[in-house]
């Protein structure tokens, strides 16, 4: 036991599952609130463009999204991050991980939309707010508010979809490394104990925190 | 009457097949307090919300102050910021509080600072009565409240004219009498409304004429006096017999 831990550099494992976790939930926020607007918006191609890459992207396994990067992107397509392999698979994997959570994110926003009633957007353009200063002061504020818990299970979800970047990366991120020790070592108890504590060190607090948040977030009606 | 400020020729609308607004001319002059009556269904809401294209209209036009409604927009954004509204559910930001949902239109439409907006929309919260609640969240504030802040809401963009769709009906009866007396007030005060209400004691004390709709169409309209006392037509009379009687 105390071999694999002083032999195996598990820590720098996991703070790789965090980097991957925290840029592409930062990604897939962003991208994911622009896809809600788009579902949102008054223009019908726009509408038309948020639901085609919602419903392509949330029925692609993420698996494949990893390997299209590498196999597909950067080999036949020729459009790599990097000249060296590890850190274009480092950066595909981050960029696909946003992709793909985007598409919930989008889904957790527009829900949270649809607890708005619709006389707060009436309202917001009956004192003059164009289309955009009602999104942004009045429709996505509570929006957000309102899609904290669903927000907050996709990013919950988005930490444990990390461990699918190891079929690109290889031992770099938790996963890949759990299965090198396997590999290595045998198969032990311990070893899966160790990592699956690591995960609930990184998703059980956020969990109890999120829920907090959401109920003080909430928008009284 | 006064010079025209609201003018409506030939308006129709249809919700599908539903034909709701039938040639609807209507012109509202500067001042004038006007009453939208008429049964459920007869358009009046719909008529008071395409006033500012809150409700799209397939012919017909409506001119505010001479100019035409544009279609939609940031022209439409700065028609509207001249066009107060009151909604019969209140509609106010749920998430900012009372001094925010009247400061934001003036800082956002209007570009004013945030301390001058303040200032004037602590006036107008002490002109109808709510000053004392201004760090508060709408939810926190009773229906009757609520409509008085909507009501400073939209007088903080200094509006040429102001829409109530129905602003007392969701209301408790006990509430009712603190919105009229913002309401007559404002009357007195010169301001040009279009009020959707049934509310006969509002229309007797501030208003200058009313308006009765039925099916789409303007039936019959005269001075507040006239009308309850002696309407002409005879779904006038079916309408004030129904809600007189009891």
């Amino acid at each position: 036991m105390g071999d694999i831990l002083s032999n195996y550099d598990i820590l720098g494992a996991f703070w790789v599952t965090i980097q991957l976790s925290v840029l592409s939930a930062v990604g897939a926020l962003v991208l994911g609130t622009v896809l809600a607007v788009f579902r949102v918006s008054p223009v019908g191609v726009l509408r038309f463009l948020g639901s085609f890459y919602v419903n392509t992207v949330r029925n692609t396994p993420l698996t494949l999204l990893m390997l299209f990067s590498i196999l597909g992107i950067t080999y036949i397509l020729q459009i790599p991050f990097s000249q060296e392999a590890s850190r274009n698979a480092y950066w595909w994997a981050v960029v696909m991980l946003a992709v793909y959570h985007a598409a919930f994110v989008c889904e957790a926003l527009r829900s949270g939309v649809n607890t708005i009633p619709a006389g707060q957007a009436e309202a917001a353009r009956s004192i003059g707010l164009t289309f955009g200063q009602s999104l942004r002061e009045v429709l996505l504020p509570q929006a957000f508010r309102g899609a904290v818990a669903p927000l907050g299970s996709t990013l919950i979800a988005l930490i444990k979809n990390t461990t699918v970047a190891a079929v690109i990366l290889g031992t770099a991120e938790s996963a890949g490394l759990l299965a090198q020790i396997t590999e290595n070592e045998g198969a032990s108890l311990p070893t899966f104990f160790i990592f699956a504590l690591g995960f609930v060190i990184l998703t059980l607090p956020l969990g109890v925190g999120i829920t907090s948040v959401s109920r003080r977030l909430a928008v009284k009606r | 009457m006064s010079e025209p400020l609201v003018v409506m020729t030939d308006v129709n609308k249809h919700f599908g097949d539903l034909h709701v607004l039938k040639d609807i001319n209507l012109s509202v002059g500067r001042g004038e307090v006007v009453i939208l009556i008429g049964p459920s269904g007869s358009g009046k809401s719909t008529l008071c919300r395409t006033i500012n294209r809150l409700e799209t209209f397939e012919t017909g036009s409506i001119t505010i102050d001479g100019k035409e409604l544009p279609m939609e927009g940031k022209e439409l954004a700065a028609l509207r910021a001249d066009v107060g509204m009151v909604f019969q559910s209140f509609n106010l930001f749920a998430h900012k509080t009372i001094l925010e949902n009247v400061t934001l239109g003036p800082i956002k439409v209007r570009g004013m600072k945030k301390a001058e907006a303040e200032k004037r929309a602590l006036e107008l919260l002490e002109r109808v009565g709510v000053a004392h609640q201004a760090e508060k969240y709408p939810a926190q504030l009773s229906g009757g409240q609520q409509q008085r802040v909507a009501i400073a809401r939209s007088l903080a963009m200094d509006p040429k004219v102001m829409l109530f769709d129905e602003p007392t009906s969701a209301l408790d009866p006990e509430m009712i009498n603190e919105v009229l007396d913002v309401m007559v007030e404002l009357a007195k005060s010169g301001m040009t409304m279009i009020v959707v209400t049934h509310e006969m004691g509002f229309a007797r004390k501030a208003a200058n004429r009313v308006v009765f709709l039925s099916d789409g169409q303007v039936v019959e309209e005269g001075t507040p006096e006239e009308f309850f006392t002696n309407p002409r037509s005879d779904r006038a009379k079916d309408f004030l017999g129904k809600i007189l009687t009891h």
